[in-house]
């Protein structure tokens, strides 16, 4: 019987194979006495050198394979699997008269919840590869198998509740073709690995293992985040032809990578990419992004208990500019408060968290908390050419106090003898009516301006579109929005400045021959969007988007307008 | 016995890499070498006795080696935490 799953499209592509399913070992492990410790010992030591042997091959596979990076994981498993801490304790609870299983799976819990309960990324991940590690030395104790992986030898999919570190290594990407997982996210280990491996990979589907077996015919599709159980022969053929085309696609982006972003009538824009974390450059650099448009200092704040330091700010920012190579990077300052909570902060309750105390309003009002990240920030300067984005920004006065404490900042700094870059722009987002509105007054103050379409749009229509009932409403080509978008690029312009867009909108590839027509500067998106919105620029002219853009000015509806887009033909075909 | 203190100036503090090395350094040698810190003390040769002191930048730390090569060990471990840790 075909049935389909939904899940977390975590890695681009399609994979079509009989399903392996790989079961976690049921290792029930009981406390036993022994009497013979002395050979209970050698039993435990045994386990631990085969494990040492298995895991010094992987990694040199690894390393062959995957690089450095990735191997440096299993240089961690075989440091925590000799740990004499840990080996002492073991050893000692066997001399007590009990069991290596019990004593290994004792000692291993304790240091498991030991890191799992320190508040810090790092060390929660430390307790992964402690678990990875216990249960290489608890299966050869029970003489039980390892599955596995790295056996298979005909085209498979793997199906599991979640890939570990070891298992990922171990994939023979001759016969692997893809996964899918029941928990995960698109920022967990495995999407991660599948990323970099390039298969395709659906993660978070909750019931894979529960509802395929062995040897069941599946279609893992990436693009989506949808897993295909026994599809009928229609659907294969279907997928057979996606996953051509996809590859064709591929090859035709792939080639792309180092090229410029110029339509056919020689017109350049720049294509740059949204990032969250430092972790995120891998993808950018991998998609060819002209430049960071937009890096959400946010998640430096968030899923811990107070702020974070100069020095780590400082770190994450450098390594980012560094990253870049001169290439332009706009850092946006933090935007938290409303809907996006940091519980250590404290902040009221409100009733309309989206029109409350957020992002430049609460900096503004914590400076202490602003200072730090302003010298975080400008002490990564002399690393690369960095951009600094205030968001939110409804009124000018926010803009001139913003600078003014970015200003002190930097005189202290420079008093201390600390190297600034001399070259930082200065811009904010635009994304509240008033600012889009009365762009002109801000263009002489600013740098620059990044227009944030998901909330210019949802202020703009009043609509919040998680609301299912006014959803509706939020029209991203409304014409009231391409009129603001209008407005705030022309007055860029006309002070000689540039004008942006770091929201979803800006790597539609509807929007894109509007934006174009317009004379947007930047355009910024995810970093996977980036291959395609240049191969639809590179088809474009920016003088027929022009005239697109005149004729889209005299239409009334969002559905006008996205419809005239298609009618022109000015969506190439895409995936 | 030698006793050295240090000043952790890395910015992370003893994590992750530099935590790899001193361990990996501490295991060449067959003295028995601790690393003390907020009144803890950790056998260096432990990557999870180590990581487990969540020591942080602008820390002081005391390294002792007791044993045959217990100069050796400490100018080697000394070493690393000039690289890349301290002074």
């Amino acid at each position: 019987m075909s049935q389909s799953l939904t899940g977390i499209a975590a890695s681009k592509g399609i994979a079509m194979a009989p399903a392996f399913i790989l079961e976690q070992p049921d290792m029930d492990i009981q406390k036993k006495s022994v009497s013979d410790v002395e050979q209970e010992a050698a039993r435990y030591k045994k386990a631990v050198a085969t494990a040492k042997e298995e895991l010094t091959l992987i990694k040199d596979k690894t390393l062959k394979e995957m690089g450095e990076d990735k191997a440096e994981i299993f240089s961690a498993h075989l440091l925590v699997l000799e740990d004499p801490e840990l080996i002492d304790a073991v050893e000692a609870k066997i001399k007590e008269g009990v069991n290596a299983e019990f004593a290994m799976k004792e000692v291993s819990d304790m240091y498991v919840s030991m890191f799992e309960s320190m508040d810090n990324e790092y060390m929660k991940e430390r307790a992964a590869d402690i678990k990875d590690v216990s249960k290489r030395v608890l299966l050869h104790l029970l003489g039980m198998e390892n599955t596995s992986l790295a056996e298979i030898d005909k085209e498979t999919v793997i199906i599991a509740e979640d890939l570990t570190p070891s298992d990922t290594a171990q994939l023979n990407l001759a016969y692997i073709k893809g996964f899918a997982t029941d928990i995960g996210g698109r920022t967990s280990h495995s999407a991660i690995m599948a990323r970099s491996m390039e298969v395709a990979a659906v993660v978070g589907t909750k019931e894979a293992t529960s509802s395929v077996q062995t040897g069941d015919f599946v279609i893992i599709d990436g693009l989506e985040g949808t897993v295909l159980v026994n599809p009928d022969e229609k659907t294969i053929s279907e997928y057979k032809e996606k996953k051509e085309a996809f590859a064709r696609q591929k090859e035709e982006w792939a080639k792309l990578i180092n090229e410029t972003s110029v339509t056919k009538d020689d017109h350049h824009v720049e294509l740059a990419a949204n990032i969250g974390t430092p972790q995120d450059m891998e993808g950018v650099l991998a998609n060819g992004a002209e430049g960071i448009g937009l890096y959400r200092t946010e998640f430096l704040y968030m899923g811990r208990d107070e702020l974070p330091t100069e020095e780590e700010q400082f770190e994450a920012y450098k390594s980012v500019l560094e990253k870049m190579d001169n290439k332009r990077v706009v850092i946006r300052t933090l935007d938290i408060g409303g809907d996006k909570e940091l519980p250590y902060l404290d902040l009221p309750k409100e009733m309309n968290p989206f029109l409350g105390f957020r992002a430049i309003r609460l900096c503004l009002e914590k400076t202490d908390m602003f200072k730090t990240q302003l010298r975080a920030l400008l002490r990564a300067s002399a690393y690369g050419k960095l951009s600094i984005m205030f968001p939110m920004v409804a009124a000018i006065e926010e803009v001139r106090q913003a600078k003014a404490i970015l200003q002190e900042v930097k005189e202290e700094l420079t008093a201390g003898g600390t190297e600034v870059s001399d070259a930082i722009e200065i811009g904010i987002m635009v994304e509240i009516p008033s600012t889009a509105a009365a762009a002109e007054i801000f263009a002489k103050e600013v740098d620059f301006f990044s227009i944030g379409t998901n909330d210019l749009i949802q202020y703009t229509m009043a609509a919040d579109r998680m609301s299912e009932k006014v959803a509706h409403l939020y029209q991203p080509y409304h014409p009231a929005i391409l009129r603001l978008v209008k407005n705030v690029i022309d007055a860029a312009h006309k002070e000689g400045k540039w004008a942006g867009m770091c929201g979803e909108m800006a790597g539609e590839p509807t929007a894109v021959p509007l934006l174009l027509g317009l004379g947007l500067d930047e355009f910024s998106m995810s970093a996977t969007s980036v291959l395609p919105a240049r191969s639809q620029i590179r088809q474009l002219s920016k003088k027929e988007a022009e005239s697109l853009v005149e004729e889209a000015m005299t239409l009334s509806t969002s559905a006008e307008i996205a419809e005239l887009v298609q009618k022109r033909g000015f969506i190439t075909e895409e995936m | 016995m030698k006793e050295k203190t240090f000043n952790i100036t890395n910015d992370t503090g003893i994590h992750a890499r530099p935590a790899t090395q001193l361990v990996n350094k501490a295991g060449q040698f067959s003295s028995d070498i601790t690393l003390e810190y907020n009144g803890k003390s950790v056998n260096l040769k432990s990557i999870m006795g180590v990581m487990s002191l969540g020591v942080g930048k602008g820390a002081e730390v005391t390294i002792k080696a007791d044993g045959s090569d217990e100069d050796e060990a400490m100018n080697a471990i000394e070493e690393v935490v000039k690289e890349g840790l301290g002074e």
